[in-house]
């Protein structure tokens, strides 16, 4: 590796610190969120587009939104929890970025149900990134974009330095506390998913059905209803019957 | 000087530590057996600093630089303990006349029939993880360019060996954090599952669930667990 290639990887890694570190935007916490929520803006504002998340994954899942730009691209990565599909999910289990400039190309019916909730709210191109380090994955970086247009490459090898980042943030052994409970920070960022979890339980009761089953139906139900898990699950949480939810 | 072809083996196996199965033993036992080919020395041993420093035997290829190197970790004297605390080679082409400097491990070295001993550190900037000690017969040094290979070769391991560390951590940390997502979500599910079963409230539900799992000395995730695989009958929980 050349002298100029070093200084153009130092380069791009003093951009993602410079966001992270970046003291004006207050509207961010502290701490591991904080920085998380910085790195997403400045991912987004370094490589163009709208918006970024940060989604932690499991083989089993999603494991909730850790920090995003702005709440939209939250729904956004929402609706990829929701249908179970997107560039984010594939972008964890293939190990490598998933680019989709415009997910109203023809093509992009591998995520039928995923492009049309996005397009609906207004977003055209996707963008994921894992975040990975050797075979240790804990999620992934999701970018979103409001016109259909491909990142050139200079943008696409900021967007993986913004992701190694985010890896380093989140390994730097902070996620979870001494006695292996989740750190307070980031448990109360995925306190959101907790009606998802509720009414999946209650689900198994009244539908007699196992957790996966549970989850299929209302993953189904949301769909059909143009709404998120999130959405579906308040309601069941809150009382509405069966019949009335529609599952 | 060993072939070009075995030489660039050697390399890249010391390279890879990204296998499923990595065993530091078995790595570190091929790092001696290379080294041994590379120098013509069939006495060959390396020791490995642990997280607190303090350094262990790990790989020789006879029973003789074993008992070498366990020497010098008891009497905390010799070329490899030299090596590691100050991360540069130790080069002695005669044993015989360096009693001055370790007066227990020179004579034991000397009888155990050796003549002299190169110490290589396996160092990256300011870490050294270990050494590798090479003991030869003759009272003679070790071939300049086979100074080099061995040393760049330990170089390469030592740069493997602190990434696997740091994907050993890296694995550990995504560990936890799994456990204590997934703790999380059975309690809630397990909350719903207890709502939904005995006509209550959440909060109920979750009152009910930490009472019985304080009386019964269980820890509230595994309750929970055994909740949501009914394990233990939602009414239980009944007010």
């Amino acid at each position: 590796m050349g002298t100029s290639n070093t200084t153009t990887l130092l380069r791009r890694r003093a951009l993602v610190w410079e966001s992270i570190e970046r003291q004006d935007d207050d509207g961010a916490p502290d701490g591991l969120v904080g920085r998380l929520e910085r790195l997403c803006r400045g991912a987004a504002e370094h490589v163009g587009l709208t918006g970024a998340a940060v989604n932690l994954m499991s083989p089993t899942g999603s494991d909730g939104v850790v920090a995003a730009s702005d709440e939209r691209c939250k729904d956004l990565v929402e609706m990829q929890f929701t249908t179970g599909q997107g560039p984010g999910p594939d972008a964890f289990y293939l190990r490598r970025p998933v680019l989709a400039p415009d997910l109203a190309a023809a093509e992009e019916q591998r995520w039928q149900g995923y492009a049309s909730m996005a397009l609906g709210a207004g977003v055209r191109s996707a963008f994921a990134f894992p975040l990975q380090i050797g075979p240790t994955r804990l999620g992934v970086l999701d970018l979103f974009g409001d016109v259909p247009e491909m990142p050139d490459e200079e943008q696409l090898a900021v967007a993986l330095t913004f992701a190694q980042m985010a890896t380093e943030i989140l390994l730097d052994g902070r996620l979870t506390t001494a006695e292996g409970d989740l750190d307070p920070d980031v448990g109360s960022a995925l306190s959101y998913r907790v009606e998802i979890y509720q009414a999946q339980g209650m689900l198994t009761v009244w539908l007699g059905v196992g957790l996966p089953e549970a989850l299929v139906r209302m993953r189904a139900t949301a769909f059909e209803q143009g709404r998120t898990l999130i959405e579906l699950a308040h309601d069941i949480v809150a009382g509405c019957s069966l019949v009335e939810c529609e599952i | 000087m060993i072939a070009p072809a075995r030489l660039m083996d050697a390399f890249v196996e010391m390279a890879d530590t990204l296998v499923d199965d990595f065993d530091l033993v078995d790595f570190l036992h091929h790092m001696t057996d290379h080294t041994a080919a590379i120098s013509g020395s069939s006495s060959v041993g390396l020791l490995l600093g642990d997280e607190h420093g303090r350094l262990n035997f790990m790989a020789a290829t006879s029973t003789g630089a074993e008992h070498l190197e366990l020497y010098q970790l008891q009497t905390r004297e010799g070329p490899c303990v030299d090596s590691v605390r100050s991360g540069q080679p130790v080069v002695v082409t005669d044993l015989h006349q360096a009693t001055h400097r370790w007066p227990s491990f020179a004579p034991m070295a000397v009888a155990a029939g050796f003549g002299s001993v190169h110490a290589f550190p396996m160092r990256l900037r300011d870490r050294v993880v270990g050494a590798l000690n090479v003991f030869g017969v003759e009272v003679a040094p070790l071939d300049e360019t086979d100074v080099r290979v061995i040393q760049a070769l330990a170089d390469v391991a030592t740069i493997s060996l602190l990434q696997e560390r740091a994907l050993a951590a890296a694995s550990t940390l995504t560990q936890q954090l799994q456990g204590a997502l997934s703790s999380r979500i059975l309690i809630e599910q397990a909350k719903g599952v207890i709502a939904a079963s005995n006509d209550v409230t959440l909060r109920q539900a979750f009152e009910s669930l930490r009472k019985y799992a304080r009386s019964h000395h269980v820890l509230l995730s595994d309750l929970a667990a055994r909740v949501v695989d009914r394990e233990v009958n939602p009414s239980e929980f009944a007010s």
